[in-house]
């Protein structure tokens, strides 16, 4: 850190540079005190102090880089993690893309009040020409941390997609040779497919000649969630079980109707104890009353 | 019979088997719907299962020619049941659009002949093998 006056050979990044290690510590104090790291680190100021510290020198870094407009600039390596968890944070405590944005953006106008105190006596132009990089520096920070969002977001829908898909579909032994799926949440291609093969897979290993597919935690049916079942249950036939839909809500009747969707010779039941009913009877009826050979 | 298909049909007092072993080439899927409508005919019987649990992957082709022999046994008063279609043969089926709505199915061997009032006692072995 030099405290001397910046040298008038230096670049206008280097100059920028130079700047933010030499007021790195009033940079750190008056960020400290910004809502921004107030907010995020509320048990100590020093913690908040600290952090600003660190965000100072990887913006001094990335300046004497030279790539102030760089997003993949090394510099920001170092405080990527903070800034994700900065972010995080405020947008846990519900705050909007934009207010994060704006609050971060409240980062750069501190800095610039700062310019005129720093280059007072030394720089008639009052550092005038550190005012351009330094905001190209800004904005970059912004990408940086709105990338960074968008990012941490996009892994979370991914996680939950895939937790999702995981919990989709358990298969349930209810009865010798009678197996349920309890479906719950929306159907869309993916899941349709997971549980088809689930079931038909539990068809096989149970030796199940009777399959109820209950639709009760399905909030919405449409053409193409219908198109799915009847796929499940045709398949499940040709396989030699036979399958009914139960849970069909009276609303979930009426879109079904209202769609015009023919659901064909699928057997439906109102409640799943309606499907069981008729699953035992199935089997009873199988047992009892073969179609002899003659 | 010009040309046997090799698959033997058995007949079990009345009720033929049928248990496709491996690949079927569309010629010998020909020769096989030949065999088994002859058979059907000679014996006079009222039922037949198509056992195809061995098969990994059914083309529309020998899902077609199992229709046209659950159709002509029809014709001939003996009613077809086909047994122990596996997951992916039925999913791929279905996706095709063949849901062969003319024949019946079963789970396995044993089901379908309880399914024509034949019962197969079980003699012996595991509870969970073929059921």
């Amino acid at each position: 850190m030099t405290d001397g006056p910046p040298d008038s050979g230096l670049s206008s990044p280097d100059a920028l540079s130079a700047f933010l290690r030499r007021r790195s510590e009033q940079i750190a104090q008056r960020w400290a005190d910004l809502p921004l790291f107030q907010a995020v680190f509320t048990v100590t100021r020093d913690e908040a102090v600290e952090a600003s510290h660190a965000v100072v020198a990887s913006l001094a870094d990335v300046a004497a880089g030279g790539r102030l407009d760089d997003l993949e600039a090394a510099g920001f390596l170092p405080v990527r993690r903070q800034l994700i968890a900065m972010s995080g944070s405020r947008s846990r405590s519900g705050l909007s893309l934009a207010q994060v944005d704006r609050e971060f953006g409240a980062l750069r106008d501190a800095v610039l009040d700062m310019l005129p105190l720093d280059q007072a006596g030394q720089d008639e132009r009052g550092g005038d020409d550190l005012r351009l990089p330094l905001a190209t520096l800004f904005g970059t920070l912004r990408v940086v941390v709105v990338e960074t969002m968008l990012q941490e977001n996009q892994e979370v829908v991914l996680r939950q997609r895939q937790q999702l898909l995981e919990m989709t579909t358990p298969v349930i032994k209810l009865w010798d040779r009678l197996v349920a799926v309890p479906l719950i949440g929306m159907l869309d291609s993916a899941r349709s497919q997971v549980v088809m093969e689930n079931l038909l897979e539990a068809i096989v290993e149970h030796n199940a000649t009777v399959a109820i597919l209950d639709i009760t935690g399905v909030p919405t049916v449409d053409s193409l969630v219908a198109q799915h079942l009847m796929k499940t249950v045709a398949s499940a036939r040709l396989m030699g079980a036979e399958c009914v839909i139960s849970g069909i809500r009276p609303a979930i009747a009426q879109t079904i109707v209202q769609l015009g969707l023919d659901l064909g010779h699928v057997t439906t039941r109102a409640t799943l104890a309606d499907a069981l009913e008729w699953a035992m009877d199935q089997r009873g009826r199988r047992d009892r009353d073969p179609r002899p050979l003659g | 019979m010009t040309n046997p298909s090799s698959i033997p049909v058995l007949d079990l007092g009345g009720l033929l088997l049928v248990s496709i072993q491996g690949e079927l080439p569309d010629d010998a899927a020909v020769a096989l719907q030949e065999d088994v409508t002859n058979a059907v005919a000679s014996t006079g019987s009222r039922g037949l299962i198509i056992d195809i649990s061995a098969l990994e992957m059914v083309d529309s082709f020998l899902a077609r020619v199992l229709a046209e022999v659950a159709a002509s046994s029809r014709l001939l008063a003996a009613r077809t049941v086909l047994v122990g279609m596996r997951p992916a043969v039925a999913i791929t089926l279905v996706e095709l659009g063949l849901t062969l709505p003319g024949l019946d199915t079963a789970r396995t061997v044993t089901e379908a002949a309880a399914g024509f009032g034949v019962s197969i006692a079980r003699t012996g072995g595991r509870e969970e093998w073929g059921a």
